[in-house]
């Protein structure tokens, strides 16, 4: 199905000569400049590749080298480790403009982006009249064919200039090397460098070699060694299908009615949709698709938005999934933290889609910069038009203080954090031809921002608990180090004894404090035990007190367990924040002596670092 | 020892220990220790009607053991207290700014970043204890003034008891003020007034031409913006002596604010204005209507004057009909003059015509 229509695209363009077309469409083609030039040609190339890779299910291990060819020109080399390209297609694959099998096929995939390779190929030939040089294997025991190849300007046909077989090392894959007038720029957003960075973190099971012109060369290893499972491929939801492709579809299909076109050439049509658009479109079910007309086509795509339909299916989409995001930016950055969050798909006007994000953040990342926005529509990072894309804006239309960042004028947020956005589908709504941004397709920016809250909120938990515990290490170092040499200090200067601390570090640390004090009366002891909760946290606790003395009059009376020679004695307390509670006995015939060395009182219920003045158990009380 | 430094040393001690004391009763009582100060921010400064000096505000913040910072501030106050008590007041003792700084090396986490840091600890202490720091026997770094005219007093020196005439017991350079006034004590005089000079020149001129003796004046040299001891020798003459005070500066907008800092106190030691600052003073000159007057030698108002001048007529300092002329007639000259300018009439004009002049003027003689 694919080829009859390229042919037709061709047959139209055949008027004007492909040069011709090539020169006015230029910007569109993405070949407008000298460094966008080569930016293109390298993603077209990487883009195949990895394509290629991921439905052979061969790990991707992609190079990319850039040398300086003399003058304004540079040659690409751009090498994979895919399942290279049988002989007979390297001509055409290469040296004619819109051949390809992903036309209208509906899955996801890259190469839904730009118009190939042969792109580059036609400015590599436009620009220094040389050819684009193949070489491809597609087994370690067949022979690797070497291409030199142009396309002929006037029939949009390949022109082969050398073809032999050749010794190449690799058990297989594919190699083309073409010279442009192209720069290689550096420190920018739109560069190779971050291109490949970009590339790399989205398709973290690849590996990628970038060799500047200068030599030095630069790999993005791979982070994980499992290949992403593939997009299968859907056939078009009614609601999404546009006329033209309507009337296509009616003219090439196979089918002989009416009825059963529709049942098998859209997804979620079945027997009675099929029967019920019909009878609301007026349309004999029985007629013969080839026959009908424009107006039959248009008041069938009428009928598509009146008639309940199913959504389309979404297994069709392929999320790169939170795991491979976390690890493309934990390999491809050095962060304090990351969150990632894919969504469950949704649909825009007929199109499966769904929208994965990620936040890193911290660590060598600039804390007073814009954050560094990383663009992706179905894998592939979109570098140009930040400004216009929907991502931006649903970015924008986020209050990012709700988030811990800062946003100075309600524009984009700054600090130290790279922001992820990948929208898969089958099919992106672009802004223009140039697939640069998005358009604002309401659907989409609501699913966008949907994700990067949910990031944003992982990072204010992490950020709110990592401040929660500075503030609990300067406390410490608060009573650990300074509060008792403040005691010591101080006493020594009033040579008075040395203060106890530790009422005072409970209040600064907001814990629970228990004071237990003796004091003499009639023939025995009067024991006083006060727990105080500065904290700001209730507890339920329960509190021991274990001896051998028999309690008297004790307020409130406690539950008593037997434990041979000793007796433990517990309380049940539940203390809010703020709360004060006192326990009082006696004991009676009991020497000043044994009163002053009761044993510890021991505290069950809460952790040790919060509780002074008596030893702390984890246990469960319940309420 | 003389019996009243001895009070004074027994007076600093009790406030310094008041201070301890109290961190020592907030532990006792299961307080975080903590200690309230008035706010030492520029926002916290006001002009008191009533003393006419710059003193703090009501605005008081709280240091608190609560905090890394504060109890940083509790421990090291406690340390410099520690240090104030027992080797200053008890052994007799004393240290300056930059010695503190250096002494507290030895003090591990109570230890100075940096010299500021213990400077501002000592103004706190000053606050707190609302006593100077030469109580505690903290030196300055500089030297102090000098003083020429007949004048007898006490100075307690570590070497004990001084007697001296500040013209008869002098050499020409005259007395030098010491860093803590109140180890002086004034025996006699036959002064009239005190004129506080801003410059060496003219201070040396007026000794030379006898000015001191001939209208019964006591000399006090400035050096420049005057430092503290000076401040405090001016304000004792002042109110003990019960002594007029005038000063003659230079005719610029910088020399104003000498005699304004000598009159109102400065912004940095608002909290010690009422110990030194003398709104009795009043300004002499050179006055900007002494130049037309006089008909001085001049130098142009640079930009940083006129910037100054136009400062001034909104410091409420200089808020009076007579600033606000002198400073208006200044900017309309566009001219500045310097004390010596008076040399171009004659060594002896200053002191046999303008000094006499004014002095009648306002009515001092």
């Amino acid at each position: 199905m694919a080829q009859p229509i390229a042919e037709e695209l061709a047959k139209k363009q055949r008027a004007i000569s492909i040069a011709e077309f090539f020169e006015k469409n230029r910007q569109i083609l993405g070949f407008d400049s000298a460094p966008r030039s080569l930016l293109t040609a390298v993603k077209e190339a990487v883009d195949n590749s990895l394509d290629a890779c991921e439905e052979a299910e061969i790990l991707p291990d992609i190079m990319v080298s850039i040398e300086n060819a003399g003058g304004d020109n540079v040659a690409l080399i751009a090498e994979d480790n895919g399942p290279g390209i049988v002989k007979e297609q390297i001509p055409k694959t290469f040296a004619k403009l819109l051949y390809g099998s992903r036309f209208h096929a509906i899955k996801q995939s890259r190469g839904q982006q730009g118009i190939g390779i042969s792109a580059a190929v036609l400015y590599s030939q436009l620009t220094t009249g040389r050819p684009t040089k193949i070489i491809s294997k597609i087994d370690r025991s067949k022979p690797a064919h070497y291409y030199e190849l142009v396309i002929n300007t006037s029939t949009n046909e390949p022109e082969i200039l050398e073809d032999k077989e050749v010794d190449w090392d690799r058990p297989r894959g594919t190699r083309v090397e073409m010279e442009m007038t192209a720069s290689y720029v550096k420190g920018r957003r739109q560069s190779v460098l971050e291109y490949m960075k970009s590339t790399a973190v989205v398709n973290p099971h690849a590996r990628f070699t970038l060799v500047e012109p200068d030599g030095n060369t630069i790999v993005f290893d791979r982070a994980v060694d499992k290949i992403p499972e593939p997009a299968k491929e859907i056939l078009p939801h009614p609601e999404g299908i546009e006329l033209g492709t309507l009337i296509k579809m009616m003219r090439y299909t196979d089918r002989q009615k009416l009825a059963p076109f529709l049942r098998y050439s859209f997804s979620r049509i079945g027997l009675q949709t099929a029967e019920e658009i019909c009878k609301t479109a007026h349309l004999d079910p029985e007629s013969d698709p080839h026959d009908l007309q424009l107006e039959d086509a248009k008041k069938l795509i009428d009928v598509f938005k009146k008639v309940k339909i199913s959504a389309p299916p979404t297994d069709c989409l392929s999320p790169i999934t939170e795991s491979l995001i976390y690890k493309g930016l934990e390999k491809e950055f050095s962060v304090d933290f990351i969150a990632t969050i894919s969504r469950t798909a949704s649909v825009h006007s007929g199109h499966p889609f769904l929208v994965e994000a990620g936040i890193a953040y911290g660590g060598s990342l600039g804390k007073e910069d814009r954050v560094n926005i990383l663009r992706f529509a179905n894998r592939v990072p979109l570098l140009y038009q930040q400004g216009g894309c929907a991502i931006t804006h649903a970015i924008e239309h986020i209050r990012w203080k709700n988030y811990s960042m800062n946003q100075p004028g309600g524009g984009l947020p700054t600090g130290p954090a790279v922001l992820v956005v990948h929208v898969a589908s089958t099919h992106i709504p672009f802004t223009s031809e140039s697939k640069d941004a998005l358009a604002d397709v309401p659907e989409i920016i609501d699913e966008v921002e949907l994700a990067l809250k949910d990031v944003g909120r992982k990072l204010k938990t992490f950020l709110s608990k990592q401040q929660h515990l500075s503030k609990r290490r300067e406390k410490e170092e608060i009573i650990k180090k300074i509060l008792p040499r403040i005691a010591e200090k101080v006493s020594q200067v009033l040579e008075k004894p040395t203060p106890d601390i530790t009422p005072i570090v409970a209040k600064v640390m907001g814990n629970l404090l228990v004071q237990r004090s003796v004091s003499k009366n009639g023939d025995g002891y009067q024991v006083e035990i006060n727990i105080r909760n500065y904290g700001d946290a209730a507890f339920t606790i329960k509190l021991h007190d274990t001896h051998q003395y028999p309690v008297r009059d004790a307020q409130p009376e406690p539950k008593t367990i037997s434990m041979g020679r000793d007796t433990d004695h517990t309380w049940k307390l539940n203390l809010k924040a703020g709360d004060r509670e006192t326990i009082k006995y006696h004991l009676p015939f009991v020497s000043e002596e044994e009163a002053n060395a009761l044993p510890g009182l021991i505290l069950e219920g809460a952790d040790e670092a919060m509780v002074n003045g008596a030893k702390a158990v984890r246990g469960y009380v319940d309420e | 020892m003389n019996e009243h430094i001895q009070q004074r040393d027994k007076m600093a001690k009790e406030a310094l220990l008041g201070i301890i004391e109290r961190f020592y009763d907030q532990f006792e009582n299961q307080k975080v220790p903590n200690i309230v100060m008035p706010t030492r921010t520029k926002a916290n400064i006001e002009y008191n009607n009533d003393s006419e000096v710059w003193v703090y505000g009501d605005s008081t913040s709280t240091r608190s053991a609560k905090t890394v910072k504060g109890a940083n501030q509790i421990l090291k106050m406690s340390y410099v207290v520690e240090l104030l008590i027992k080797e200053h007041l008890e052994n007799n003792r004393g240290s300056t700014l930059r010695e503190l700084y250096y002494i507290s090396e030895n003090w591990d986490i109570a230890k100075f970043n940096e010299q500021p840091e213990s400077d501002r600890m000592i103004e706190d202490l000053e606050i707190i204890s609302a006593l100077q720091r030469e109580y505690f026997h903290m030196r300055p770094e500089e030297d102090g003034a000098t003083l020429f005219g007949s004048l007898k007093l006490k100075e307690t020196t570590k070497r004990g008891e001084r007697i001296i005439h500040c013209r008869d017991d002098v050499g020409e350079g005259g007395y030098q003020i010491p860093f803590n006034v109140e180890n002086v004590e004034f025996l006699e005089h036959d002064a009239k007034f005190i004129i506080a000079i801003e410059t060496g020149g003219m201070h040396a001129r007026l000794i030379e031409n006898g000015f001191d003796e001939d209208f019964s004046a006591i000399q006090v040299h400035l050096k420049g913006q005057p430092a503290r001891s000076t401040r405090r020798m001016l304000k004792r003459l002042n109110e003990e002596l019960n002594l007029p005070v005038v000063v003659f500066t230079d005719g610029d907008p910088w020399s104003y604010r000498i005699y304004a800092s000598v009159a109102y106190g400065a912004i940095k030691s608002a909290h010690m204005s009422e110990f030194m600052a003398t709104p009795a003073a009043q300004f002499i000159g050179v006055q900007p209507s002494d130049i037309v007057e006089y008909d001085l030698s001049t130098d142009k108002l640079t930009d940083q004057d006129i910037k100054a001048l136009r400062s001034e007529l909104t410091d409420p300092r200089f808020d009076s009909d007579y600033w606000k002329t002198q400073i208006q007639l200044q900017l309309d000259i566009g001219k500045k003059a310097e004390q010596q300018a008076f040399a171009g009439k004659g060594l002896d004009f200053v002191t046999q015509r303008y000094l006499p002049e004014r002095l009648t003027e306002m009515g001092i003689i």
